[in-house]
């Protein structure tokens, strides 16, 4: 298992994935390989996908600190423990600045899952976008 | 200190600079190095406790032979006795003696493989959790790294192509709207194939003469005429 052919997954399914989302594949290089999943229409909000020794990550970019109105952070942390059970699969997390989604599969789940876990995450961090504007800038 | 704070207080130290390892390469291969030992120890102990419980167990056999033998001899000693013969008595007596002597070592090396096994036993569950936490905190550490990692390789990817995330709202906006674009073109094909089937069954009506007959000059002509009468 491994980002190369997550992506090769993904590129076969065409208009064919069992969700109807059709998935773009980027793989960029670095320290960690990384696997930049676009889906077709929603491209402002791309899927990080990378592999390591024990599970698979998948990360939405939600919004930065800079995004957040200082004055109802804790509303906004509080909206985001309260989702975090009720939301399907995927998690809230904080990287560097940056708020994210996030869900974590094990190394040995199936392409399928795969898949399902990368549009339910895009549907996820589309939703909470829309239903959290109100803590943004 | 658990290694969940670790992690934090290398955060808030400032580690999560890009780039910047949060626990450096170096203490993750000393930590690793010490699960593999751990593990050594731990196989180890599992073999000298299956030694230990076999000398055990060999032990436990031979303190019931020795009792047996004992209970043998008291018996042979007692028939001597009853035959007036205490010259074979005390011979007997004194292997019983000898016997007891044997017993009494076989039950104390007895005693102690027990204890010894008890203590493996002990060890052998103690490092096996210690083991299960070395290796979750590894994995904490490692997932750490790796996100970071993978961070720094995301961040990098943005710089050096000079696009940059949109903010939240923005990208969502921009979502919704191509969604309503998509939705209100297939909207309006879908009224444009409705008019034109509406459209073509109109026609066959009119063809047949039936429902609203389209107003020609001699309709209109037909009922000035039928006014004036």
């Amino acid at each position: 298992m491994n980002i190369h052919s997550i992506a090769d997954h993904l590129g076969k399914l065409g208009d064919n994935s069992s969700t109807g989302l059709k998935f773009d594949c980027f793989p960029i290089s670095g320290d960690v390989d990384v696997l930049q999943v676009n889906i077709e229409g929603r491209e402002e909000l791309p899927i990080f996908v990378s592999v390591t020794d024990n599970q698979i990550l998948c990360i939405s970019y939600l919004w930065g600190e800079d995004e957040v109105k200082q004055e109802k952070r804790m509303e906004m942390f509080e909206t985001m423990l309260e989702l975090n059970i009720p939301m399907p699969l995927s998690a809230f997390a904080k990287i560097d600045n940056k708020y994210v989604v996030y869900g974590a599969l094990s190394i040995k789940s199936s392409m399928e899952e795969i898949e399902d876990e990368l549009s339910l995450l895009s549907d996820n961090c589309l939703e909470v976008i829309d239903e959290m504007a109100d803590y943004l800038n | 200190m658990g290694i969940l704070n670790k992690i934090l207080t290398a955060f808030r130290g400032g580690a999560n600079e890009v780039g910047q390892s949060i626990v450096d390469a170096n203490s993750t291969r000393i930590f690793e190095q010490e699960i593999r030992d751990a593990e050594k120890h731990l196989t180890q102990a599992k073999r000298d406790l299956t030694d230990v419980m076999a000398k055990e167990m060999h032990a436990a056999r031979e303190v019931d032979r020795i009792k047996r033998a004992v209970a043998e001899h008291e018996g042979y000693a007692s028939q001597a006795l009853d035959q007036g013969n205490e010259a074979l008595a005390i011979e007997v007596a004194e292997k019983i003696a000898t016997l007891e002597q044997e017993l009494s070592e076989q039950q104390s090396a007895n005693d102690s493989f027990t204890a010894h096994a008890a203590r493996l036993k002990d060890l052998v569950k103690k490092t096996e959790r210690q083991l299960a936490d070395y290796k979750r905190q590894l994995t904490m550490v490692k997932t750490t790294e790796s996100v970071q990692k993978a961070t720094a390789t995301i961040t990098d990817s943005f710089t050096s192509s000079n696009s940059k995330l949109l903010n939240a709202k923005d990208s969502l906006e921009r979502i919704k709207a191509r969604q309503q674009q998509f939705d209100d073109r297939l909207q309006a094909a879908e009224n444009l194939e409705a008019e034109g089937s509406d459209k073509s069954l109109q026609d066959k009506l009119a063809a047949a003469g039936i429902g609203e007959q389209k107003t020609t000059a001699n309709s209109v002509l037909d009922r000035i005429k039928a006014g004036k009468k």
